[in-house]
């Protein structure tokens, strides 16, 4: 299956370094279904750039550090 | 899978199941006279009107299974209807054309008012079968 989105992200990862928060407890702090966030952790969906900051702070960290954007190597 | 997406599905379903009663009850009469003689009308709008009750309750099904889901429509639910109802407006955009040159062609009612509600029944398949395969696949 071809992705919809070259963005990937570390979501899963984050969840389980935040105290194995659940991708439900993820979905109400920023106000989305929980297959919204399983949707973007699948890079099925791409969130909006103000969702993008939301779910970023929810973990405490940059942007960047949720979000990738994987270019060709130079 | 989401609420929304589960009403997409009871819509989806509501829509064929719908259209096929209606078809088999119609060619089922045209037996032994010519199509353009069958009493479509009051068939087709009970058809319409029993498809909107059953979409309707369908809804309250899927709410009443999962409360704790029900109404819950975020912003990708929001993206997908749009996409879905983008994609079924220009099918039903095309699909009209197909009355309206049988109108100027000025043939019999029963086959402008057909061709109008298949459009209309294939917009709606194609915007439910969009919505679906976007939120299987992505959007």
């Amino acid at each position: 299956m071809v992705k919809p989105t070259k963005v990937t992200n570390a979501i899963r990862s984050l969840r389980f370094a935040n105290g194995e928060m659940t991708q439900a407890a993820l979905a109400a702090r920023i106000g989305v279904t929980r297959q919204t966030i399983i949707a973007i952790e699948q890079g099925r969906y791409s969130p909006s750039l103000e969702m993008a900051f939301q779910i970023a702070r929810v973990f405490n960290v940059p942007l960047d550090e949720v979000f990738q954007y994987p270019g060709t190597q130079e | 899978m989401s609420f929304e997406e589960k009403g997409t599905w009871v819509y989806l379903v509501v829509n064929v199941v719908t259209y096929a009663a209606y078809l088999s009850i119609i060619l089922g009469r045209a037996e032994n006279i010519p199509l353009t003689e069958v009493s479509y009308v009051s068939t087709m709008l009970w058809t319409i009107g029993i498809a909107i009750a059953l979409s309707i309750v369908g809804h309250i099904a899927v709410a009443i299974a999962k409360p704790s889901e029900a109404d819950k429509r975020d912003v990708r639910d929001k993206d997908i209807n749009r996409f879905g109802e983008y994609v079924g407006g220009i099918v039903l955009a095309v699909g009209m054309l197909a009355p309206f040159g049988l109108a100027m062609a000025e043939v019999d009612h029963f086959w402008i008012a057909n061709a109008i509600y298949l459009a209309f029944v294939l917009s709606a398949l194609t915007a439910s079968v969009v919505k679906i395969v976007a939120y299987r696949r992505g959007l």
